[in-house]
C-alpha cells in the first residue's frame, strides 16, 4: 500500500464522517423542540462536520495554496459560529416558542431586564476601558 | 463576584495590541493568497495599516503572555470537547424524547472583556453550553445547557465552566489573573450553595 493510498482512504473516512455529522445537525435542526436546542445542533456538531470535511479535502488536495484556504476557513467557522449563534439566542430569549416545560432552570429571568437596561444606558461603541 | 479595576491602558500597550493585530491581518492575507511570498507580506503590511486606520479595534487588555504548555493542554481538551459535544447532540437528536435543558448563570472570576470573549466562544462548543447572554458588569455568562437532567447536574456544569475558564486564564491570563483563579479554588463553597435565588 502506497503513501497516496493511505491518505485517500483517511480522506475518505473524513469525508463521510463529516458527512454524517452534518446530517445528524440536520436532523437536530428538525425534531429539537425550540429554538435554543436547535441552536446547539447549528453549532457544535455542523462544525466539527464542517472540519472534517475540510481535513478530508486538504488530505486528497495535497496542494499548499489549497490547505491554506481550507486552514482559514475552518479558523473563521470555529470563530463565527459561537457569534451567530450567540446573536440567534439573545434575540430569541425571552419568547413565547421557547419550552419552559423543559427547562430545569432559569437564572436569566431575573437578570435580563437589568442588563438589558445596562446595555441601552451604555453608549455604543464606548466601552469602559476607554478613559484613558 | 469579582470585577477587576479596569485599568488604563499604556501607550505601550496599545503599540503591542496593534503589533499583535498586524501580525494576525498579515498571516491572514498571506494565508488568503496562499504563498509566501515579500510582494504578499507588503502587501499585508498596507492593507493591515489601512485596516487598523479605519476601523480602530476597541483596547483589549491582554496580558501579552502565551504559556505554551496550558494552551497546548487547552486545545486538547477543546478538541476532545468538540467531539464529544457532537456526539451528544447528534445521539439526542436521534433519540425518541425531547431533551431537558437548564439557563445558568456563570460569574466568570476575571472580568475582563477578552475573557469573556473566550469563554463565551469556546463554552459554545464544548458539550451541552451554548452562550445566550453576557453581563460586561458583573462578568456573568449566562449559558444554555442541553440534556442536563438535574440540579445537581446543573451545579456540577457550573464547575466545568469554570474548570474552562481557569484553562483559558492558565493559556492566556496574566500572572494576577492566574492568581485569582487559583486562590478561589474551582471546589470552593463559592460555586455549589444558593441554587435557587436568582444570582445577585
Amino acid at each position: 500500500m502506497t503513501l497516496d493510498t493511505i491518505l485517500d482512504t483517511v480522506a475518505g473516512v473524513c469525508l463521510v464522517a463529516g458527512a454524517l455529522l452534518c446530517l445528524a445537525a440536520g436532523i437536530a435542526l428538525i425534531r429539537f423542540p425550540d429554538v435554543l436546542s436547535r441552536m446547539h445542533a447549528a453549532a457544535k456538531p455542523q462544525v466539527l462536520g464542517l472540519l472534517l470535511v475540510l481535513l478530508g479535502c486538504a488530505l486528497r488536495l495535497r496542494t499548499g495554496v489549497d490547505i491554506t484556504t481550507l486552514v482559514l476557513v475552518g479558523l473563521f467557522q470555529l470563530a463565527t459560529a459561537p457569534v451567530a449563534a450567540h446573536m440567534v439566542g439573545r434575540t430569541a430569549y425571552p419568547h413565547d416558542d421557547i419550552r419552559r416545560d423543559l427547562l430545569i432552570t432559569d437564572e436569566l429571568a431575573g437578570d435580563i431586564d437589568r442588563i438589558r437596561a445596562d446595555r441601552a444606558g451604555e453608549p455604543q461603541d464606548t466601552s469602559p476601558a476607554r478613559t484613558s | 463576584m469579582t470585577s477587576q479595576p479596569k485599568a488604563p491602558l499604556t501607550p505601550r500597550d496599545r503599540w503591542r495590541n496593534r503589533a499583535i493585530a498586524v501580525t494576525g491581518l498579515v498571516t491572514v492575507w498571506v494565508l488568503l493568497w496562499g504563498t509566501f511570498s515579500w510582494a504578499n507580506v507588503i502587501s499585508g503590511l498596507v492593507v493591515a495599516a489601512v485596516l487598523l486606520v479605519v476601523f480602530p479595534l476597541p483596547p483589549v487588555t491582554f496580558a501579552g503572555r502565551i504559556r505554551p504548555v496550558p494552551l497546548l493542554r487547552f486545545l486538547a481538551r477543546f478538541l476532545r470537547d468538540l467531539v464529544v459535544a457532537s456526539v451528544q447532540i447528534a445521539w439526542l437528536a436521534v433519540r425518541s424524547r425531547h431533551p431537558h435543558s437548564a439557563i445558568i448563570a456563570v460569574p466568570l472570576r476575571v472580568n475582563t472583556d477578552l475573557n469573556l470573549t473566550l469563554n463565551a466562544e469556546a463554552l459554545s462548543l464544548v458539550p451541552g453550553s451554548l452562550i445566550l447572554e453576557a453581563d460586561r458588569r458583573t462578568g456573568t455568562l449566562y449559558v444554555h445547557v442541553i440534556g442536563i437532567r438535574s440540579l445537581d447536574e446543573v451545579e456540577r456544569f457550573r464547575q466545568s465552566v469554570l474548570e474552562l475558564e481557569g484553562r483559558i486564564v492558565a493559556a492566556v491570563g496574566s500572572a494576577e489573573e492566574l492568581d485569582l483563579i487559583r486562590r478561589s479554588a474551582p471546589t470552593g463553597p463559592s460555586g455549589s450553595v444558593e441554587l435557587e435565588g436568582a444570582p445577585t
